[in-house]
């Protein structure tokens, strides 16, 4: 333990497994709790990913039960989804992925694991708050299973939650209930972990790690924890509110004869937090980007200060763009005109931080590594999911294409495949780091090519069926006339979404493997300039032994200097000048 | 972390008990800012229906008692200026007086949250309850009015939680400066939870005229 708590001193040989399992789980050592928050968010990636394909059966074969899981879930039915459950299928889908998954991978796992070693700190600011934070949050994940097995079903509002869908009016069992219960507990659980991050880079920089030497990563995981801080709140006051409405009839949110609440204000609301959201899981995925670009180009990121401000430029406006998701909600032309200009301006700092990863990339001797691959395949959707929310940012665009498939391949492939390959660059980069020890090349080219082209196939025709006019959340698309020709393309969807599903067995296989039997994983395989890479891996107790002293920027690579003097391209950001 | 005895040691992830208080008071501040944005969402909602039902809210707002709100003011205003003494207090050492003022405040912390009970005994004894069984006079707009009393609860009630949490608080650091464990060298938790008690009061200045004025300054007519 730390210096001083240090307790247990006594023989570490008596220590019995139930003690060490005790220490474990009350850690406030913050690379502990990085793993907890790894491992919890990896189940309910699997779980929400099993959810999405036994929806996507229902859109490869509808009405037919379900093969494998169909009997243990859909026993009454002989095995087929209901509409009832198809709806609970992607409302438990969405936020599954998002609160459950996403948030504790990215920001949850790599945010505290990364922080404090990166900048140079023993620990989190706030180290207790740390644990209290994964515990809240653990609390809210086995909320939101216990909503799935309600007894009169799981929640069925969508992921959003809108009113009158989310009330009692037409969702009256206590799934709902307990999921919205479960929302505003994981989003108390993040505006702890938010303050957390945001006080730690703030105070906890070791000498000479000052805001222009702060590595891409650390910047990106500072501005989503600064929109945590700011606009969760906000998502905690608008699923109180809707609890309210559910449990006591408040009616701020049931309009007509139930009411003279305003279901409006809600979505208002929710996007208020929803829009910067999706900035919140993005911006760490820009940061180790541009990070990672660094260090497999072997060349210093192209214009620091150029990303640092876009991705700052991004996070001021995250909150002035959200009423495109609103368009349709009969808004003013006035409001709808500023928030279309907003929008489409917002794009702007995102390309300045793409010509600067095709900048970083040009002229770099680049290494094929698999983070590398990974990275390279989260420009790539990025880049494509960027460029097609523009026809939704365009208001004239966007009436013909709200609430179809093209918005949710739109979506998924920022949502889900940006940040999922941007979460898997960073899973294979630091799992060395995290748990000593190597992952087997092979398995992982697998697993990289396999999602790499498999996400870009189900959501590339998800955007086709969405542009032919699919509407989103049908239980059975095809029992219409206009829809019945697009029964192919989402069959092949479908198994596509399967194919994808069964290759994350290989990274099981993998993840889980190497955690066994990998071989040791030296203290700086990718040869990289940050100050993770100068501890041990994985990283004692205590991080550093002597607190470091930093130098340089994070990206000294390509030195010469260090090339004459040292016969090795780089210099560790902590590394006297040879 | 460890905890600071007299001649305090900073926990393992500081340099010196200096950066610790520097960073316990920084968090605590930050947590503020995010307690802002929930009472913020709450303030914009309050606004937004009042502007689609300005008569309903006007006529409903006129059931708030403004001598409970006054009275609520002044005593949450007393109690923030003895926490405010108690920290100086603090800084001085004078370790007694300061845990006297905070005694003070927690007893007008009480004060405040008794008046809140008996205001809302009677508004639900009114049949003001904005739930099922919402009894209002003004049969035509009693929906609208439900709204109101609905964002009056809601207001009122994250802010009373904020109260008995700051009540708690205090209650927890008045022992420990006794003691001895927070003197003049180290007070941060003491500085925090004074922070927090400031915000409890600062909050109560909006919430006041926001509900229990604003259904008078139009209404005169």
């Amino acid at each position: 333990m730390s210096r001083g708590a240090g307790g247990g001193a006594g023989s570490p040989a008596g220590q019995s497994a139930l003690r060490k399992l005790a220490r474990a789980l009350t850690s406030t050592d913050h690379k502990a709790i990085a793993k907890k928050y790894l491992w919890a968010g990896l189940v309910f990636l699997a779980i929400g990913g099993l959810l999405a394909m036994v929806m996507r059966w229902q859109w490869a074969h509808p009405g037919e039960p379900v093969p494998v899981v169909g009997q243990l879930l859909f026993s009454a039915s002989g095995g087929a989804v209901t509409p009832a459950s198809y709806t609970s299928l992607f409302t438990s889908h969405g936020l599954i992925m998002i609160f459950f998954a996403i948030t504790p991978i990215l920001i949850g796992a790599f945010g505290t694991f990364c922080i404090p070693l990166m900048i140079g700190a023993q620990n989190l600011a706030f180290p207790r708050l740390g644990a209290v934070s994964f515990w809240l949050f653990a609390l809210s994940q086995a909320l939101a299973l216990a909503s799935l097995v309600m007894p009169a079903g799981a929640p069925a509002s969508g992921w959003t939650m809108y009113p009158p869908m989310s009330t009692t009016a037409a969702d009256p069992g206590p799934g709902q209930t307990v999921m919205i219960a479960a929302i505003l507990t994981t989003g108390a659980a993040s505006i702890l972990v938010a303050i957390n991050h945001v006080t730690t880079v703030i105070t906890q920089r070791a000498p000479g790690m000052t805001w222009g030497r702060l590595p891409l990563t650390v910047w990106g995981f500072w501005l989503a924890a600064v929109l945590s801080a700011l606009f969760l709140p906000v998502l905690c006051v608008a699923t109180s509110l809707l609890f309210l409405d559910r449990v006591a009839d408040a009616g701020f949110f049931l309009a007509g004869a139930k009411g003279a609440g305003d279901p409006l204000l809600y979505q208002h609301l929710f996007w208020i937090f929803g829009h910067p959201e999706v900035y919140i899981l993005i911006l760490p995925v820009w940061g180790i980007l541009g990070d990672l670009l660094a260090v497999f180009a072997r060349k210093p990121a192209f214009w620091y200060r150029g990303q640092v401000g876009a991705m700052i430029a991004v996070s001021s406006m995250s909150g002035l763009v959200y009423g495109h998701h609103m368009f349709q909600t009969g808004m003013g032309p006035m409001l709808g005109g500023a928030f279309e200009v907003l929008t489409l301006a917002i794009s702007g700092p995102a390309v300045v931080l793409y010509v600067n990863w095709l900048c970083t990339l040009w002229g770099g001797s680049i290494r094929f590594d698999v983070p590398m691959l990974f990275v390279l395949g989260t420009m790539f959707v990025f880049g494509v999911g960027g460029l097609t929310g523009l026809y939704l940012g365009a208001i004239t665009t966007d009436i013909h294409l709200h609430d179809t498939l093209w918005v949710v391949g739109h979506f998924h492939l920022i949502m889900a495949a940006a940040t999922f390959l941007g979460s898997f660059a960073a899973i294979y980069y630091w799992f060395p780091k995290l748990f000593g020890r190597a992952l087997s090349r092979p398995l992982s080219l697998v697993h990289f090519w396999g999602s790499f082209v498999l996400l870009v196939i189900t959501f590339s025709l998800m955007l086709s069926a969405g542009y032919e006019g699919q509407p989103r959340r049908l239980y059975d698309p095809f029992g219409y006339d206009f829809l019945a020709g697009l029964e192919g393309i989402n069959a092949v969807t479908s198994y596509a979404a399967f194919a994808l599903g069964a290759v994350q067995i290989v990274f099981v296989i993998n993840f889980v493997g190497s955690l066994v039997r990998g071989p040791a994983a030296s203290d700086d395989p990718w040869a990289a300039t940050t100050l993770e890479w100068s501890v041990p891996s994985p990283p004692p107790e205590e991080n550093f032994s002597v607190t470091p002293v930093v130098r340089r920027g994070p990206h000294e690579l390509a030195s010469p200097e260090a090339v004459a003097r040292l016969g090795r391209d780089y210099l560790r950001q902590d590394e006297e000048s040879p | 972390m460890s905890h600071g005895h007299k001649g305090v040691a900073p926990a393992h992830q500081f340099e010196s008990v200096e950066q610790q208080q520097r960073v316990a008071r920084f968090g605590m501040w930050m947590f503020l800012i995010s307690e802002t944005m929930i009472f913020g969402a709450l303030f914009t909602g309050y606004a937004v229906y009042w502007t689609l039902y300005p008569e309903a809210f006007q006529e409903a707002a006129q059931f708030l008692d403004v001598t409970y709100g006054t009275v609520m003011t002044v005593v949450l205003l007393v109690s923030s200026t003895t926490v405010a003494l108690a920290i100086t207090a603090l800084e001085g050492d004078r370790r007694r007086l300061a845990a006297g003022l905070f005694g003070v405040t927690i007893a007008l912390g009480l004060v405040f949250f008794v008046l809140k009970i008996i205001e809302y005994a009677e508004k639900i004894g009114d049949g003001l309850l904005p739930t099922r069984g919402f009894e209002y006079p003004g049969a035509e707009s009693a929906d609208q009015a439900q709204v109101f009393f609905s964002w009056y609860f809601v207001i009122t009630g994250t802010h009373a939680v904020h109260l008995i949490v700051g009540l708690a608080a205090i209650g927890f650091v008045i022992w420990p400066i006794l003691r001895g464990t927070y003197h003049a060298k180290y007070f941060s938790p003491v500085e925090g939870t004074g922070l927090y008690w400031h915000l409890v009061d600062v909050i109560w200045i909006f919430v006041f005229p926001l509900l229990y004025l604003m259904g008078r300054a139009g209404g005169m007519g």
